[in-house]
């Protein structure tokens, strides 16, 4: 079965080319909207609505600087910083020991767990925003920082455990025993052994859960008035605005989440059980 | 003074029973094996000792304290597993430091037993790398050198060697029977390889379906197997049955031949010799050769006797060629006897 292992490209001609075509017209999809974004947002007012583009962009970062200094950006920027923030350690404080957990016991419902825990992004968030509107109200957490991101970790909560379970699961569980017979109990061994093994994976997950925060609109727009996250503001004050500022924002959306999702890329890959090569 | 004392110990996994009230004790500085093929429950039966599992039932005494509630660390004991389980984001030294930094020792105390034992086993020049730089057979050394460090009364081992190559299986063999016989401790070793468990062994333990069969040393139990699993898991060829007819008390009719045998009052039983046991020439039985294997120092020879499958060892030199009929003579003091119903031996 070697053959397998060095890829897909195998058999005819005519699969090869079906191969090379799919990849390149999936990989334009994905990067022909993001060439057009930061080509915009690096453009000066008056060339954003030309086309074709020309080949070397004239720089003005015109639009990007008059977009900072925006009023509400900065602060809005903030909340999302915080609001992911929080998320995260939300999302990591509970997804890692339930990925523990599920990797290390066996207990009653663990595979029901494991679905309905992917269950919980079945629900459309739209359908979701009234009666949390409502339910937030009641308890006083609308148009709270807190509100906002306990909303965010329950849709990366699927990931973060997921991807924690997969990270343990990773670990021989013959370490940790060597640990416990070398004078460790369960949390020591969790501390000086899996702990450090996983710590880059664990990063990564959080940094997963932080970019599903930072990258989440509708929620924030619905849950909050004053304490807009950055994407419910944009969504709202840009609404109105010229073409290159809509640009600019999109640009500075996009920038940290493609950043990060870069920098974790392996263990995402990891998690939908794809060998990272 | 560290004698292991098992009592009654049994192990249930939902409705599977892993164990059924074993009882075995082994003497301080014994090397005692643990020997059956998978799922007999061996390795359960070590990890209970460890802590590492809970028995269902049962109590085990290391030395004059009863640990079966305590946890591994409070049990004095050290591990080494089947996968090594070397911790790959420590160096070696920080590996094999690791327990003796739990226990809390002075550095200049832990630099020396971590110099001393890294010397025996040959792996001081290793002792800055970190696991995945070494091979399978130096991980296996660290994994030793970590337990031997900890100066523990028990060392429990794991199938240590299984997932080594043959030679270095061998070379590691000699070398962990001596550095174990020196370093004071009682061990418990699983295993499924017969050699090793022979070649290493104070005594063996035969397990076989959660039960012990059989608990002596080596060469008892290769002579005398007490019961027809250990005489057909034991020896390689293992022995030959052959089903045995009484005609007469202390007669037995065995392949159409009449031999003596136990004065039982039993109908039936089993014939059992072991292939190096039996010389070609005149005899009472007759085989007829199948196969034959040179294997240098002898020759294995695949006969049916009586329409069972017969293994007979013979020099080499012996001119046989396959569809031969020989005539076989059982050694009559190296002949055993097994009760089909108990399986057990049946003193001749």
């Amino acid at each position: 079965m070697s053959t397998l292992v060095d890829g897909p490209v195998r058999g005819g001609r005519g699969q090869r080319v079906l191969f090379i075509a799919t990849t390149v017209i999936l990989c334009l999809w994905v990067l022909v909207p993001i060439y057009l974004l930061f080509v915009n947002a690096v453009s000066s007012s008056s060339d954003v609505t030309t086309f074709p583009k020309p080949r070397v962009p004239a720089i003005d970062l015109e639009s990007l600087r008059f977009f900072m200094n925006y009023q509400g950006v900065a602060r809005a920027s903030w909340n999302s910083l915080v609001v992911a923030c929080t998320t995260m350690v939300i999302a990591i404080g509970i997804g890692a020991p339930a990925g523990y957990a599920l990797s290390r016991f066996d207990f009653r419902g663990k595979s029901a767990f494991r679905l309905l825990v992917l269950l919980t992004r079945a629900f459309p968030l739209p359908l979701l925003a009234l009666p949390l509107a409502i339910l937030y109200i009641r308890v006083g957490l609308d148009d709270t920082v807190l509100g906002i991101a306990c909303v965010h970790a329950l849709l990366a909560m699927p990931f973060a455990v997921l991807i924690n379970f997969s990270l343990f699961s990773g670990i021989p569980v013959e370490l940790e025993e060597a640990a416990w017979t070398l004078g460790c109990n369960r949390w020591q061994a969790f501390r000086k052994v899996v702990l450090p093994l996983v710590l880059p994976g664990l990063t990564a997950s959080a940094i997963f859960a932080f970019v599903i925060s930072w990258n989440e609109v509708f929620a924030a727009a619905v849950l909050t008035i004053e304490h807009r996250t950055l994407p419910a503001f944009l969504l709202q004050s840009l609404n109105s605005a010229p073409l290159h500022l809509k640009f600019a924002g999109g640009a500075m959306l996009v920038l940290p989440a493609l950043f990060f999702i870069f920098a974790v890329r392996k263990y995402l890959f990891a998690m939908w059980g794809i060998a990272n090569r | 003074m560290a004698e292991i004392r098992i009592n009654r110990v049994a192990k249930q996994f939902g409705k599977t029973h892993a164990l059924q009230a074993i009882d075995l004790t082994i003497a301080d500085r014994e090397f005692m094996v643990l020997l059956g093929a998978s799922g007999c429950g061996k390795t359960t039966l070590l990890r209970i000792v460890a802590g590492l599992e809970t028995a269902t039932a049962g109590q085990v005494h290391i030395g004059d304290r009863r640990v079966d509630q305590l946890p591994p660390k409070a049990r004095g004991i050290a591990m080494v597993f089947q996968n090594y389980a070397v911790f790959p984001h420590l160096t070696v030294y920080e590996n094999i430091a690791f327990g003796l930094r739990m226990a809390k020792l002075a550095d200049s105390e832990i630099d020396k037993r971590v110099n001393r034992t890294a010397a025996l086993m040959h792996i001081d020049p290793l002792l800055k790398r970190y696991s995945g730089q070494l091979s399978g057979g130096q991980r296996q050394r660290v994994a030793v050198s970590r337990a031997l460090a900890m100066e523990p009364d028990v060392i429990l081992m794991d199938e240590p060697l299984s997932n080594l190559d043959a030679l270095l299986r061998m070379e590691m063999r000699a070398e962990l029977k001596s550095v174990l016989a020196e370093s004071n401790t009682t061990t418990i070793y699983v295993t499924h390889d017969q050699v090793e468990a022979m070649s290493m062994a104070d005594r063996i333990a035969i397990m076989d379906q959660g039960h012990i069969v059989q608990c002596d040393v080596p060469v008892e139990i290769y002579r005398n197997p007490a019961a027809h699993f250990v005489g057909s898991f034991i020896g390689n060829p293992p022995m030959n049955f052959l089903k045995a007819s009484r005609v007469d008390t202390g007669q037995w009719r065995v392949a159409g031949a009449t031999l003596s045998g136990p004065g039982s009052d039993k109908n039936a039983l089993d014939f059992a010799i072991r292939p190096e046991d039996i010389t070609v020439g005149e005899g009472p039985l007759q085989a007829e050769v199948r196969l034959l294997e040179p294997l240098g120092s002898h020759t294995l020879l695949a006969c049916r006797v009586d329409n069972t499958a017969f293994r007979v060892i013979v020099d080499s030199d012996t001119s046989v060629s396959i569809g031969d009929t020989l005539s076989l003579n059982p050694m009559a003091d190296r002949v055993r006897w097994f009760d089909p119903d108990t399986q057990l031996a049946v003193p001749s």
